[in-house]
């Protein structure tokens, strides 16, 4: 009988301790949370901010050397807007080309891809896994490494200088990803739904449009923001490919900047953010949707 | 066996269950296989004409056995090929630990984590072309904005990165690290995802710390992913041209430069298209070992990537 609350007063203050111990713990996780959360945001908006620094500052060959911009102008982006430097005559012209890249690898890969893979896993094509085989092969290639065939190949194809040359080699280089996605997506789909349609008299045309395609909506919409953004973000083929100032993409036109020595960097910086912008767009309004799909695959 | 498959290569072995279709099976899959064939068509004809053959084209290009003593006979490649293992090998890994790491801290439903996460994958979004010039400006000169708050914090002048090849060498690996550690991590915040709470619950209740749940639950459960992704990154950061090629552009006198960018300049700036290629090719012996390990183990797990 006299054992009982001892042990009970015992368990007590062990209880309070142990609470003590553990809110301590949770005050300390918060704290080092919040260092680490702070430290990521950091880092990630450095390099962003010395982007927009650089852009607000209207002298073009000097930095200023301090941390936010002493007399912030934005007077570069009205030289953008009005493309009134002779680097940027062309400004809004190839920014055209750059968005006429874009969507036509978009189309072109989400066309071809989705083609290629619904003959492979839906109507399970013979030696359907070479294709997905040379898919996968071509997905691990580091692309760069193939740019100097590239331009032998490209003049040899009589497409030196132009815009489909670019667009071939990002649809060569998207579709891959298109394929292997579109094959994985399409299993979670029954077959049943394409032997129905089969039954009732539909050809395979009808089947890849009215079944497959509305169905895969999600899938396709993840391979072409991939397509979009690998058009977007790649410079080098651009580069490369395209050399008059009327066919250039923006991509190329800013290389050509930074060759030279007497580029304003504010102009150049200013044109980067302005560039950086569609693809943040998209990002954000396909947010939830992209991130998740792109987890997924 | 083999010839009757040839002769009639549409009768596949059909299961039990469906032993009342065959006929129509048959009927359709004639008009069907052609369909197919069809359909897969211009995928192929974009394969042969912008994949193998260009692949084909440049290892022909590179084929002369003397381009390959004449590389070794240039000092700067073999600092080029230095360059190109410290970066691969310590961007990779630093890389795709950070992000098992930062995969961690993510994890939490926090509201203001979920928001830092938007802002965490914006270097993903950002194209490289962009995010590349600026960090380049970060550091060119005694002014850019990393020196700037050198001095602001020490109050003495900030290093010159540019100038010494380990402080170059060292930015463009933290830049490559800066502008692809945000997919990695969302690959790993989603292989985390798929990890049952239940696992976590018991080993919680065997009284596993945070530290013993992360080492003997999390990392085991997620090795496969981890080990693909770190191939798979290993592959094409070999051929990364942007990185170097803007944060440093190989400076101080070319001694950064790795292979993409070494190729590019003696195929386009010096002129020597063949060289260039000799020198992406001579990348050959890292890579084919990875992508054999690599289609192996995708082939066997299945892991979708």
């Amino acid at each position: 009988m006299t054992g009982r609350p001892a042990i009970s007063r015992v368990a007590a203050a062990d209880r309070t301790t142990r609470r003590r111990y553990r809110r301590g713990r949770r005050l300390a996780g918060g704290i080092a949370g919040a260092t680490l959360g702070v430290a990521l945001l950091i880092w990630t908006l450095l390099p962003i901010y010395n982007m927009v620094l650089i852009s607000l500052d209207d002298e073009g060959h000097e930095f200023t050397g301090s941390l936010w911009p002493p007399d912030p102008s934005f007077d570069s982006f009205r030289v953008i807007w009005t493309q009134d430097h002779w680097y940027l005559e062309h400004f809004w012209h190839q920014f055209g080309n750059s968005i006429f890249v874009g969507v036509a690898t978009t189309v072109l890969t989400v066309v071809i891809g989705s083609l290629a893979s619904f003959a492979i896993g839906r109507m399970q094509l013979r030696r359907g896994q070479l294709i997905g085989d040379a898919a996968l092969l071509t997905y691990m290639l580091p692309t760069a490494i193939l740019i100097i065939p590239y331009v032998h190949i490209m003049h040899a194809y009589g497409l030196s200088d132009s815009l489909w040359a670019v667009i071939a080699a990002y649809v060569a280089f998207a579709t891959p990803y298109a394929v292997l996605i579109l094959h994985q997506y399409g299993k979670l789909l029954p077959m049943e739904l394409d032997e129905c349609a089969k039954i009732d008299g539909a050809s395979p045309v009808q089947i890849y449009l009215r079944i497959y395609l509305p169905l895969m909506t999600p899938a396709l919409v993840a391979v072409g923001v991939y397509a979009l953004l690998l058009a977007w973000n790649d410079y080098l083929y651009q580069f490369m490919l395209l050399s008059s100032t009327r066919n250039m993409t923006v991509a190329a036109a800013i290389d050509q900047f930074f060759d030279s020595d007497e580029a304003p960097w504010n102009y150049m910086m200013a044109v980067a953010l302005v560039y950086s912008l569609p693809p943040i767009a998209i990002y954000v309004a396909l947010r939830r949707f992209t991130s998740f799909d792109r987890v997924h695959t | 066996m083999s010839s009757a498959q040839q002769v009639l290569p549409l009768q596949t072995p059909i299961p039990a269950g469906r032993a009342r279709r065959p006929r129509w099976r048959f009927r359709l899959q004639g008009s069907n296989t052609v369909w197919a064939i069809a359909f897969v068509v211009p995928y192929a004809a974009v394969f042969v004409a912008f994949v193998a053959y260009p692949v084909v084209f440049g290892l022909w290009m590179g084929s002369r056995p003397t381009l390959y003593t004449l590389l070794f006979s240039d000092p700067r490649y073999i600092d080029t090929l230095v360059n190109t293992l410290l970066f691969v090998c310590i961007g990779v890994n630093m890389k795709m630990f950070l992000a098992f790491l930062v995969s961690g801290f993510f994890m939490q439903r926090r509201w203001w984590v979920r928001a830092l996460l938007v802002v965490f994958l914006l270097p993903w979004a950002l194209p490289a072309l962009s995010v590349f010039l600026s960090i380049h400006y970060m550091l060119v000169s005694q002014w850019g904005l990393l020196d700037t708050l050198w001095s602001v914090v020490t109050g003495a002048d900030g290093p010159l990165f540019l100038v010494s090849r380990g402080t170059a060498m060292a930015a463009n690996i933290l830049a490559y690290i800066w502008k692809w550690l945000p997919f990695w991590t969302l690959i790993f915040l989603s292989a985390r995802m798929a990890i049952p709470q239940e696992i976590y619950e018991a080993a919680a209740i065997d009284g596993a710390t945070g530290i013993q749940q992360t080492v003997h639950v999390t990392f085991p459960l997620i090795a496969n992913v981890y080990l693909v992704a770190t191939l798979l990154s290993t592959l094409w950061t070999l051929g990364d041209f942007p990185t170097v090629h803007f944060v440093s552009s190989g400076a101080p006198a070319r001694t950064t430069d790795v292979l993409a960018t070494y190729g590019f300049r003696e195929a386009f700036d010096f002129g020597h298209p063949e060289l260039g290629a000799a020198a992406m090719i001579s990348a050959l012996p890292l890579a084919i070992p990875v992508v054999i390990l690599l289609m192996r183990r995708l082939h066997r797990s299945g892991v979708q990537l």
